[in-house]
């Protein structure tokens, strides 16, 4: 506590911290507290007012004992005293306790409030630093309530000391991070900007992180700040270092200030001509200054240099508009690259990865490709070496694709298990991505898998696969390639089973060669079969199976494979259900047969590699995306070409990795995901704009059919998300439930569900909705309300459209909500003579609407029974002299009117027929009646 | 089996380290240092798991004796063998402490190396370990090979606690019933639970080896006993007690007790523990203790207690204490008191008032007034029960020492010779009352 000096020194304080130093257990030390407690107690109890230095004394040990863990009930009082004392120390002690042991007590934060009130009122800069650093400790929404208003007028007052604008700024700062709701925004803003010209180094460096945060947020009304912070920035880079006194630093001028200043212009986009190009000169500048040999060869020199330079290349690497100085800031990280500092060595790579987006530094960032190579190897700290490969990642590209992927290759024996599987997605990423020659892909992948077979997923394979199968000129070299690589002593699971299939698919590219014979492939696969687990094992029989087609010869052997005891009878359900089926399908079926059921694969339809999709997943959706989006944009530029990139088809969701790609024998194989073309939604990675309306969903016209008759039920279901609906319809209102599930792991961002009427049905329904909270998190359901009225009659049913944004493309769903006529249906009973004569009044042509149509499901009566009831009307029983004729009736409340409305079906079993008739007082509605209930049967 | 032996002192230095299995490293030392003596917040289990290494401990004033095993041991025993420890120490040097450790360190690992052998608990009785491990330094020269192997015959013979041979002119033996009573009642006078846990103390000075049998009023044997004669068992009913459980000497022969429910046995040379039991019926509560607890507005509270003797009159209880917990802010006390001293411990949060002497089926009262300061926290003074401590010259399970006889069948002095000394003596447990 430097404010207790010598003089002031509490005795009694320090004995009893001595006391308790000094105790020997616990136990001891307990008493002890328990002791002066008592005896604090007694004192404030006592009768006798206590002078301020007594005071300041006990609130202090209480303090101290609060501070040691105990709790402290009582003392508040007393330091609500001690806050209007006038000496310095009492004060200090009471605001001191305060701020550490207050909580919202109500009576209390009033006295305490009221305190502060006047140490900001008073003109003593001390007391009102000590009033506002209570407020920025305490930092309750309370203060935020009680001093919001008052402190931004000191901190643009005129007259206010340069101290108590620092801690102005600095608590405002705080109260603005806890609730920001709270602090007003007002004409006082503009006169803080000016804080930045302030002339006091302090002052400005305050002023710069409360202007940092508030314009984060309200961008536009700081706007002014920017050539100000220019401005600052280029007179504290120009200044020689001994001009700023206290705020120089092991001879680096105001490094925190500069820094602050250099995240403030990150916030906005690159200044006019006039300030950029100053803004330039500073940046050259501190790009020069770290070109100059250090003035001291102290750490702390050096950290604060660095910490500059760094964030003038975020800024560079914010604009990124001029070209010049991001290859001088690349250039300026390339040295950082061989620095002995590791946490140097770190952040230079970590900005190079950014560096490398950008296509004016991305020649800049290649040059460097030798040096990171050599990081990978030698690198010691683990966090840096995973930097290096992020670097290669990014810096890749046709040209450099080849030595990256072999580097990466190389370092993958020896990494870190942590980062292997990584390592292994980007590798893959990249091989496909770059490949120009497709051996050098198969080669590759073979190679991957045999290094790091582990680490290598599914995806992984899957997709070499489809590759191979897609591209005729690979097939025999990729079908020679795993002969050769499945030769080797121990191969790893994941090579058996691109082996198995491939071999299985193109074996007979390479029969041929006798040293490679169908007998000998065979033999080769079937010696790994034992060591395989089940799923692989399924697999290979498949490939046997299937090279019964393709080798004649060897069909005696592979059925005698099939008919062993270890295959027939195996516990395992799926391997016996295809030896069994496999071993009947050889015997029985004709050669033309096993040719057309055991058919080479068809090419596999294009789509987004499903590895990027696992690359994004591992890294987290938000983090990546833009930078992966960006690169990929990028890539699609530079292979430009005959070959559309894998990226720019229209991309979906990771496809379930179903277990077997070869499809059970006759089936047709099965693409893992939905092809683009079934458009159950419509997605394109590069458009943002969200304004396009996706069309209707296909199948959401059978679901909207469906919901004619109900009103709760899944109206709308793909990979991603499913729509459940839960309704309720009285009279001519209604109410609708929408249920949007998240079917996905991954959160949804910008959801935006919007209802789309057309001009006169939104005269006739009326829908306010309520917005839902556009992140939907994996797995979880979020609801929205619609609330319906109807106004008059109306035949079109409003479309919902959904738009949100998952794994970094916008989904773009469309779906016809089922608010029909019919839910405002009333039902009437009424009796047969009653029926009758009202059928006779509606006896007007325009009010009746007849319909013949034909059975489209069975003509069950139940059925037809519940489904006239479903549809809202009353089932009129023994009204029709004909018991097979169904009759009902009803009224349609409409906000304006009430419609009555009667129906006769007539059902013909002979000829599956119907006879739809319906009787209304108005025409549209017996229209529409007439349509949508003829729909239904 | 336990792996290690560590004892440290009240900072967590270590004063004696003794490991028995390679599977405890130096670093449990640390571990249990760091996780148990310097723990933030108080360690309440004695038995801690670090690592899959269990730490059992005691604490012994400001000494921590710590044993370490990796293995899943009988946690029952290793106390027993860390109680035994203590007590083995205790007969050494006395007090155990920090600097009584110090200057007994060679003999502490003398015989650490003695009674553990491989982490197995091995012979602690103390006078056997008292002929070989001696605190005047190297003996072994004096000592002729006869009385080496005399030793070693006895401390791996049948009977391990006995040595032969020993002669005394008057046989004497004393018998003490030590019993503590735990009690918590409820304010209106309600017994909630109650026990008593006692032990049978024996200090023997007899020549040879001596057979003993020791009877008290044990229910089940009176009532065996009783079979016969009706109207002794109806007589004798009322005295006899019902024990709970109990454990023995290792000198009793369990087969004995168990057939017989005799209790029979060579007795070591002067003191050991005889048996030890638990008692939960009829148990005689020697004092009443009657609250009454007043809060007058909420800076005041008036305190009343009664406590009443509840024994023969005859009888002189001592040591009598009383504690009456006090609410966290009291910021003052007045106490009255007719007999005794009574005095408010702000150190300890409680009024202690303390009584030399009181006779049987007397009353005493004693009436605080408690100044409050008030507080801004709502929380409820707890009323934590009022506790007490005492000693009387009596047991309150009702156990009585029926006989106990002395057979010498080798040398020519019979049970009637044996000059014998009982005495019982009742001590307060827990002893609270709710108020």
């Amino acid at each position: 506590m430097p404010a207790v000096s010598k003089g002031d020194g509490m005795r009694g304080l320090a004995v009893f911290i001595s006391d308790i130093r000094n105790c020997k257990s616990k136990e001891a030390e307990i008493k002890r507290i328990n002791k002066e407690l008592a005896n604090i107690r007694s004192k404030f109890k006592g009768d006798r007012a206590l002078d301020g230095y007594s005071k300041k004394k006990y609130v202090c040990k209480l303090l101290f004992i609060f501070l040691l863990g105990h709790d402290i009930d009582f003392g508040h009082m007393e330091a609500v005293n001690l806050l209007s004392s006038n000496r310095y120390t009492e004060k200090q002690i009471g605001y001191l306790f305060i701020s550490v042991l207050v909580n919202s007590n109500s009576e209390l934060i009033r006295l305490i409030n009221n305190a502060i009130k006047n140490d900001l009122a008073s003109r003593n800069p001390t007391f009102m630093g000590l009033a506002l650093h209570c407020i920025a400790n305490v930092g309750s929404r309370e203060m935020a309530e009680a001093f919001a208003g008052e402190i931004p007028r000191i901190l643009v007052a005129g007259d206010t000391m340069d101290s108590v604008k620092q801690s102005a700024a600095l608590c405002l700062l705080r109260l603005y991070r806890t609730s920001p709701d709270l602090v007003p925004m007002g004409d006082w803003t503009s006169r803080v900007v000016h804080l930045l010209n302030d002339q006091h180094l302090g002052v400005v460096t305050a002023a710069t992180s409360l202007i940092t945060t508030l314009a984060q947020k309200n961008p536009e009304e700081f706007k002014t700040s920017v050539s100000l912070a220019v401005s600052r920035l280029s007179r504290i880079v120009t200044s020689a270092s001994t001009d700023l006194q206290d705020y120089t630093y092991y001879f680096v001028p105001a490094p925190w200030l500069s820094v602050k200043l250099l995240r403030l212009l990150q916030c906005y986009p690159p200044p006019d001509p006039a300030v950029r190009g100053r803004l330039t000169e500073c940046l050259e500048a501190i790009l020069n200054k770290a070109q100059e040999p250090p003035k001291s060869k102290k750490v702390q020199h050096s950290n604060a240099k660095n910490a500059v330079l760094f964030e003038a290349i975020s800024l560079v690497i914010h604009h990124d508009s001029e070209p010049n100085l991001l290859v001088r800031a690349c250039n300026q990280l390339g040295q950082f690259l061989q620095h002995r500092e590791t946490n140097l060595r770190y952040l230079a790579l970590e900005s190079m990865c950014t560096l490398a987006s950008s296509e004016f530094s991305h020649e800049a960032v290649k040059t460097h490709i030798e040096t990171v190579i050599n990081a990978l190897k030698t690198e010691r700290d683990v966090s840096v070496r995973q930097r290096a490969v992020d670097l290669l990642y990014a810096m890749c590209d046709r040209s450099n694709a080849q030595q990256i992927v072999a580097e990466m290759l190389s370092y993958l024996e020896t990494a870190d298990y942590s980062i292997r599987e990584e390592i292994v997605l980007k590798v893959a990423i990249l091989a496909e991505k770059y490949a120009v020659d497709y051996t050098w892909y198969v080669d590759t992948i073979l190679n991957l898998i045999r290094i790091a077979g582990d680490y290598v997923s599914e995806e992984v394979w899957y997709r070499v696969i489809q590759i191979v199968i897609n591209r005729d000129d690979v097939q025999g070299y990729a079908a020679k390639t795993v002969f050769e690589a499945l030769q080797a002593s121990a191969c790893h699971e994941n090579l058996v089973k691109v082996g198995g299939y491939i071999l299985g698919e193109f074996g007979n590219l390479i029969a041929g060669d006798p040293r490679s014979s169908p007998l000998t492939q065979f033999h080769l696969l079937h010696s790994k079969f034992h060591l395989c687990s089940v799923p692989t094992r399924a697999l290979l029989l498949s490939t046997y199976i299937k090279f019964v087609n393709l080798f004649p010869e060897v069909k005696g052997t592979i059925q005698d494979v099939l008919r062993s005891d270890s295959q027939l009878k195996n516990a395992d359900v799926e391997l016996q259900q295809r030896a069994v089926e496999y071993l009947r399908l050889s015997t029985v079926a004709s050669t033309d047969i096993l040719a057309t059921v055991l058919e080479e694969m068809p090419p596999f339809p294009e789509r987004e590699s499903s590895i990027l999709a696992k690359l994004k997943k591992k890294k987290g959706p938000s983090t990546v995306t833009d930078l992966e989006e960006a690169k990929r944009e990028r890539s699609a530029d530079v292979n430009g070409g005959p070959e559309p990139a894998p990226a720019s088809t229209s991309a979906v969701s990771t496809p379930s990795p179903s277990a077997d790609l070869l499809g059970l024998g006759a089936a047709p194989p099965v693409p893992a995901g939905p092809p683009p073309s079934s458009g159950g939604l419509l997605v394109d990675v590069f458009s943002d704009s969200p304004s396009a309306a996706a069309p209707l969903a296909p199948g959401s016209e059978d679901n909207f059919a469906r919901f004619v008759c109900k009103n709760n039920g899944v109206l709308f279901e793909n990979q991603l998300l499913q729509i459940g609906l839960k309704s309720e319809f009285r009279q001519n209102l209604g109410r609708m439930f929408i249920f949007y599930g998240n079917k996905t792991s991954t959160q949804f961002l910008n959801f935006t569900p919007t209802l789309i009427c057309s001009d006169d049905l939104q005269a006739n329904i009326l829908g306010p909705t309520k917005p839902v909270d556009p992140a939907v998190d994996g797995g979880a359901q979020v609801q929205q309300a619609v609330n319906i009225e109807c106004v008059s009659d109306f035949t079109e049913a409003p479309v919902l459209n959904i738009q949100f944004r998952y794994g970094g493309t916008f989904q773009n769903v469309s779906v016809k909500l089922p608010i029909t006529l019919n839910k405002f249906f009333q039902p009437t009973e009424m009796a047969s003579q009653d029926f009758f004569q009202r059928w006779k009044q509606l006896s007007n042509p325009q009010q009746e609407v007849q319909s013949i149509f034909k059975a489209k499901h069975p003509m069950d009566t139940e059925v037809t029974k519940a489904k006239i009831i479903g549809f809202g009307s009353a089932l009129l029983e023994e009204v029709d002299p004909n018991p097979a004729n169904f009759v009902g009736a009803g009224i349609i409340h409409t906000r304006t009117a009430q419609i009555g409305c009667l129906l006769r079906l007539e059902p013909n079993l002979q000829a599956q027929m119907y006879r739809l008739t319906l009787r209304t007082s108005r025409e549209t509605v017996s229209q529409r009646l007439c349509e949508l209930l003829s729909e239904q049967f | 089996m336990i792996g290690g032996l560590f004892i440290y002192n009240h900072k967590g230095e270590v004063l004696i380290s003794r490991v028995y299995r390679d599977d405890i490293g130096r670093n449990a030392v640390d571990a249990f240092r760091v996780n148990v003596i310097h723990a933030r917040q108080q360690v309440r289990s004695p038995v801690t798991n670090i690592a899959r290494t269990s730490f059992f401990h005691v604490k012994r004033s400001n000494i921590w004796l710590a044993a370490v095993t990796k293995q899943n041991v009988n946690a029952a025993m290793v106390f027993e063998f860390l109680y035994k420890m203590c007590d083995v120490m205790a007969a050494y040097f006395g007090k155990i402490s920090e600097e009584n450790i110090k200057n007994n360190f060679v003999l502490i690992y003398e015989l650490l190396d003695e009674i553990l052998d491989f982490g197995y608990p091995q012979n602690s009785e103390t006078g056997a370990l008292k002929t070989f491990i001696t605190q005047q330094g190297i003996k072994s020269q004096h000592q002729t090979k006869e009385e080496q192997s005399q030793i070693t015959s006895q401390v791996t013979g049948q009977i391990g606690w006995r040595r032969e041979g020993i002669k005394y002119r008057r046989n004497e033996l004393f018998l003490d019933v030590l019993e503590s009573v735990n009690l918590l009642m409820s304010p209106q006078g309600q017994v909630l639970s109650a026990h008593v846990s006692g032990r049978v103390v024996m200090k023997s000075y007899l020549s040879g080896m001596p057979e003993c049998k020791f009877g008290m009023n044990d229910k089940i044997v009176i009532e065996k006993q009783g079979k016969g004669t009706a109207d002794e068992t109806s007589k004798s009913g009322k005295q006899s007690i019902a024990i709970d459980d109990c454990t023995f000497h290792q000198c009793v022969r369990l087969s004995k007790f168990d057939s017989e429910r005799s209790i029979s046995f060579i007795p070591p040379d002067e003191e050991f523990e005889l048996m030890r039991y638990r008692t939960t019926k009829d148990i005689i509560l020697p004092f009443r203790v009657i609250p009454l607890v007043r809060e007058v507005g909420r800076t005041k509270l008036e305190v009343k207690v009664v406590i009443k003797s509840n024994f023969k009159p005859s009888l002189l209880a001592q040591k009598i204490e009383v504690r009456i917990p006090t609410p966290l802010n009291t910021s003052g006390v007045q106490v009255i008191c007719m007999k005794g001293k009574a005095k408010y411990k702000a150190s300890e949060n409680a009024i202690v008032w303390k009584i030399k002497r009181m006779a049987g089926m007397k009353e005493s009262q004693i009436s605080a007034e408690i100044e409050l300061l008030p507080t801004n926290d709502k929380k409820k003074w707890a009323r934590p029960p009022i506790s007490m401590n005492f000693e009387v010259p009596l047991a309150p399970s009702g156990l009585k020492v029926r006989y106990l006889k002395v057979f010498e069948p080798k040398l020519n002095y019979s049970d009637h010779d044996v000059i014998k000394w009982a005495r019982y003596i009742g001590r307060s447990g827990i002893y609270e009352t709710r108020c």
